[in-house]
């Protein structure tokens, strides 16, 4: 027994050896699973002297977590659910700050010839047309969102799908698991592709269209409302993320040789 | 199958190289579950003792709710506890959320019905045995509770390895209270579940068979500790 | 500071799941000595020990001690006719009592030593009680019992399933705490040991005390044709 209460109290001890601030931030799992966040959590850590401790969560989940003042900053890619965010006051404002982009993942074997196709949208109409089995993340993330979006934008109404469309409520990953089992369609962010392991007989099949541009912003969550939150932090972070170092970082981090993230914050 | 032997390789790889991140969670995972494990059954063995020697009008609907909670779904204790904890929620200026200490928390409150059960389903047999002593030998109401814990104390052993056991391999509840936030409250099995989540399923199974070492490991230690088996012993 | 005895019993009833066990009694109990609970099977003798020491619960009428009622229950003490071993070592088992009543650890497994000694249990000490032969265990029930001084002794049928040593033994022990001045109330159904050990003889049949007089007069002029049965080995109904 005594063994086991010195291990309690190294780990104990271990824990609270640190001298670090700690800013919490909730980002989405597409930002995650990119890999991009173990890049540029350590260069913020050299640089600012903050431990970033990331909540990888939905969309939606975030926004929630930012409303509650559980966490201190959000990075999200759903502008719409942003906007109505900051107009509801638990932002004071989004700073836009890199993009990348969504592709349509499906059967190596292309059975509906998407691979031509080109246009997001008009995939879409050929799937629902031919009930081909889809995968969607359901999660109201924001990856969610745009599928959601495009549905919209082809005059068709999710609701209404038969068994072909599967919601599966789940985070990226889990996700491409699913359609990888089921070798079935999905829209991914092409950084959770890039890095996913079990591809098994899927294929990138579209990409390209604009409509797939996929924005990230970074939203500080309003210390007016939530007054233990580290907004100065906060404000340190953001300058970083939107100078110079991140730029580099971000337009340099590649996957397979292919660039992920596009830096587009304004000064 | 090709996964199983790139789970293997991959554990044993993690293992030998000594793998900073996997010590990390690891020691992680001993923490928050042997915490959860001690301040679990201080709460719950007295408890059981407390419900086996005292008669009270509501006693037999207490230990029907203990018994029932035992099916009490971890992740819902984790939502509890979440919007508990949260900054908008009653216990929200303590700060606990997505910290080790939320996490141990939900896992008492998992494990704590678990164990009284089992420990007084033990100590219910053993006071019927005791009764007419103990109560001749007019000792108080504390010391017939101390006297039980002890004679007993092989039987409360088992009952609290019962909830080592499934604190030690929980998931769902200490994913939503604990956030799975990297070298703050990432632990064996939400690791896993990131894992499988990203679709490396090699890491995952390493990871999931170096738990289940883990968890037989403590188990052994704390058997051969204990020298439970020994010859003679009841 | 004031005796447990004499006692007082008026109308005490023991009642179980709407059966009566014993009673009503009425008693009167002087002590000086050895208390003998005589009578068949079935008669209530257990249930009379049982309520008289507080074990079972007096379901009507009265016990009055000579001094207080929870002084009273800390001077007395009980064996039971199948002794309750904790599951410790005899040491351990001989040390509870005193621990429980606040003795330090030394003091107690000093006395717990004499007393194992007393009783023949010395070679024992570290044995698992559990593991015990019965004749064994009952000397330790009955060590355990003496070690924390009673002024009363109750003790159910104490050596019916012992074989002649441990009966002997047993006997003398009670012999020597009666020469000590401990009260002793003890039942039997052995009519040998009841002329070896009685002082005093109560009588019961039915649940109901249907004799109670001095040793000597009972086993030789018993008033009772029941008793007078009984005394002959007959079968007493």
């Amino acid at each position: 027994m005594i063994r086991i209460f010195l291990m309690l109290a190294l780990t104990v001890w271990a824990g609270t050896a640190q001298a670090r601030e700690v800013l919490r931030m909730a980002v989405t799992t597409s930002f995650h699973n990119s890999g991009l966040s173990d890049v540029l959590l350590p260069a913020i850590a050299d640089d600012l002297g903050i431990e970033v401790q990331l909540l990888v969560v939905g969309t939606g989940q975030a926004l929630k977590l930012g409303e509650g003042g559980d966490v201190d900053a959000i990075l999200v890619h759903s502008r719409a659910a942003e906007e109505a965010f900051v107009a509801a006051g638990h932002a004071p404002y989004r700073r836009e700050v890199m993009f990348n982009d969504f592709v349509l993942i499906g059967p190596k074997n292309d059975p509906h010839g998407l691979r031509g196709v080109g246009d997001a949208v008009a995939a879409l109409r050929i799937l629902a047309k031919a009930q081909a089995p889809f995968v969607s993340r359901g999660d109201d993330s924001g990856t969610h969102q745009k599928e959601q979006a495009l549905w919209r934008a082809a005059a068709l109404d999710p609701d209404t799908f038969g068994p072909w469309y599967k919601a599966v409520g789940a985070g990226m990953g889990a996700a491409l698991n699913t359609a990888s089992g089921l070798d079935a369609h999905i829209l991914s962010d092409r950084a959770s592709w890039l890095n996913f392991r079990n591809k098994g007989g899927l294929d990138l099949l579209l990409a390209g269209d604009p409509v797939l541009f996929n924005q990230y912003s970074f939203l500080p969550v309003n210390a007016a409302r939530h007054p233990h939150v580290k907004s100065t932090l906060a404000v340190r972070l953001e300058a970083w993320l939107t100078g110079p170092a991140a730029r580099k970082l971000i337009n340099g981090y590649t996957l397979g040789g292919e660039q992920l993230f596009t830096f587009n914050a304004a000064d | 199958m090709g996964d199983l032997w790139a789970g293997l390789a991959a554990a044993f790889r993690l293992l030998v190289t000594l793998d900073a991140d996997l010590v990390e969670i690891t020691l992680r995972s001993l923490h928050v579950t042997l915490s959860a494990l001690v301040i679990g059954a201080a709460i719950a063995l007295p408890l059981a003792a407390f419900l086996a020697v005292r008669r009270f009008r509501w006693r037999r609907g207490v230990i029907a709710l203990l018994n029932a909670l035992m099916g009490l779904p971890p992740v819902v204790v984790g939502l509890v506890v979440y919007v508990l904890l949260s900054r908008s929620g009653p216990f929200g200026v303590l700060g606990l959320l997505f910290t080790p200490t939320a996490m141990i928390v939900a896992q008492v409150i998992i494990i704590v019905p678990l164990i009284a059960s089992i420990a007084h389903q033990s100590l219910r047999d053993l006071w019927s045995e005791y009764h007419d002593l103990l109560i001749s030998m007019n000792v108080s109401q504390s010391q017939k509770m101390r006297t039980l814990l002890w004679d007993s104390r092989r039987a409360l052993l088992t009952a609290s390895l019962a909830g080592f056991g499934r604190a030690i391999g929980e998931v769902g509840a200490i994913m939503i209270v604990g956030g799975n936030i990297d070298h703050a409250t990432r632990v064996l099995t939400t690791a896993i579940a990131l894992e499988t989540g990203k679709g490396d399923f090699a890491m995952a199974l390493g990871l999931g068979i170096i738990l289940i070492g883990l968890a037989i490991a403590v188990n052994l230690a704390i058997h051969w500790l204990g020298r439970t088996e020994a010859e003679g012993r009841w | 500071m004031v005796g447990l005895l004499p006692l007082r019993v008026r109308g005490a009833t023991s009642v179980r799941r709407g059966k009566v066990l014993v009673g009503p009694v009425d008693l009167d109990l002087s002590g000086a000595g050895t208390t003998v609970v005589m009578g068949p099977n079935g008669s209530g003798k257990t249930s009379l020990l049982r309520m008289l020491h507080g074990a079972a619960r007096l379901s009507d009428g009265q016990i009055n001690w000579s001094c207080d009622a929870r002084e009273a229950r800390a001077r007395q003490a009980f064996v039971f006719q199948r002794p309750v071993m904790l599951r410790r070592t005899v040491l351990e088992n001989l040390v509870y009592p005193l621990c429980a009543r606040g003795e330090t650890r030394n003091r107690a497994v000093a006395c717990a030593r004499d007393w194992a000694a007393r009783v023949g249990l010395a070679e024992l000490l570290d044995r698992a009680a559990p593991n015990l032969s019965g004749g064994e265990q009952q000397k330790l029930a009955l060590a355990r019992a003496m070690i924390i001084a009673p002024d009363l002794l109750f003790l159910d049928e104490p050596t019916a399933a012992l074989d002649g040593r441990a009966t002997r033994e047993v006997e003398a022990v009670l012999q020597q705490a009666r020469a000590q001045g401990t009260q002793i109330i003890v039942s039997t159904h052995d009519l040998g040991q009841a002329r070896r050990l009685a002082d005093e003889v109560v009588f019961l049949l039915h649940g109901k005390v249907h004799e109670h007089t001095a040793a000597r007069v009972f086993f030789d002029t018993a008033q009772t044709p029941q008793a007078r049965a009984f005394l002959r080995g007959e079968i007493v109904e």
